[in-house]
């Protein structure tokens, strides 16, 4: 097992969680511990970048659906960002997370939209 | 036809190792694509994960066992637990993604993922455990 890993950085409004590795029943409880403890220190808007995932399974979706869920239930929003050409994406159009969760292809992206 | 074999205790930390011996036997065969390659890695880690969650609930010392059959045309895997026996029948639907309610269930995606990713998908119960086979087709359109 390879434990993943995380970089936390902030731009502007935003804070921005960085993981690399693979979330699966055996790491993804890594994550969840993390965006639990960023929700409690009062962070409003967080970015999961997802580029260096190189694996989802259902329970990693199952954590990112509870994040999207902690952060609206505290009026917050999560953004995450991943490749749209990788299976990941796949993933996310196969489930329908596609249509619940607001993706970008690049940091800057995801902390520049106003859109929302 | 080949065919390959694993035994694994049952525990988290040997899934990745699953995904990479099935993901790497089934890429010997020269018509699978990388998208097929991607599902079945997902689907092998779903029903490993499933598995080995059968074997903590029930206690289980036992090793989980997989096999990998490649032919001409389908690879097929079949991952065996010594869990107390899984009924698909007693799925509990979860309200569609789209629902807001959704959000309350983190959990519930990966049998409809199995399902949807394989182009077989059998879940066969038992009072000593659980087999469940999936295979892709591979053979090249003609």
């Amino acid at each position: 097992m390879i434990q993943p890993s995380f970089s936390y950085s902030e731009d502007g409004a935003w804070s921005i969680l960085r993981v690399h590795g693979e979330l699966d029943i055996a790491t993804a409880p890594l994550l969840r511990q993390r965006v639990i403890a960023i929700v409690s220190s009062g962070v409003m808007r967080l970015v999961l970048d997802l580029t260096d995932v190189d694996f989802i399974d259902s329970t990693g979706l199952g954590v990112l659906i509870g994040a999207l869920k902690r952060f609206r239930t505290n009026d917050g929003q999560l953004r995450l960002v991943m490749d749209k050409e990788s299976s990941r994406w796949r993933l996310f159009e196969t489930t329908g997370l596609d249509t619940i969760f607001e993706v970008y292809e690049s940091v800057e992206d995801a902390v520049t939209d106003t859109s929302s | 036809m080949s065919n390959i074999e694993l035994r694994i205790p049952a525990r988290v930390e040997y899934l990745a190792l699953v995904r990479s011996v099935i993901s790497t036997a089934a890429g010997m065969d020269p018509h699978i694509t990388p998208e097929r390659l991607d599902d079945l890695r997902l689907a092998v880690s779903e029903a490993t994960t499933n598995a080995i969650e059968a074997h903590a609930r029930a206690e289980s010392e036992a090793q989980i066992g997989l096999s990998c059959q490649l032919d001409e045309e389908h690879v097929a895997v079949e991952i065996r637990d010594r869990g107390t026996g899984f009924d698909p029948g007693k799925l509990v639907p979860h309200p569609p993604v789209t629902d807001p309610e959704r959000l309350e269930f983190e959990r519930g995606l990966g049998i409809p993922l199995m399902r949807r990713l394989m182009d077989e998908h059998e879940i066969h119960p038992s009072a000593d455990g659980t087999a469940v086979r999936m295979v892709i087709y591979t053979a090249p359109a003609t």
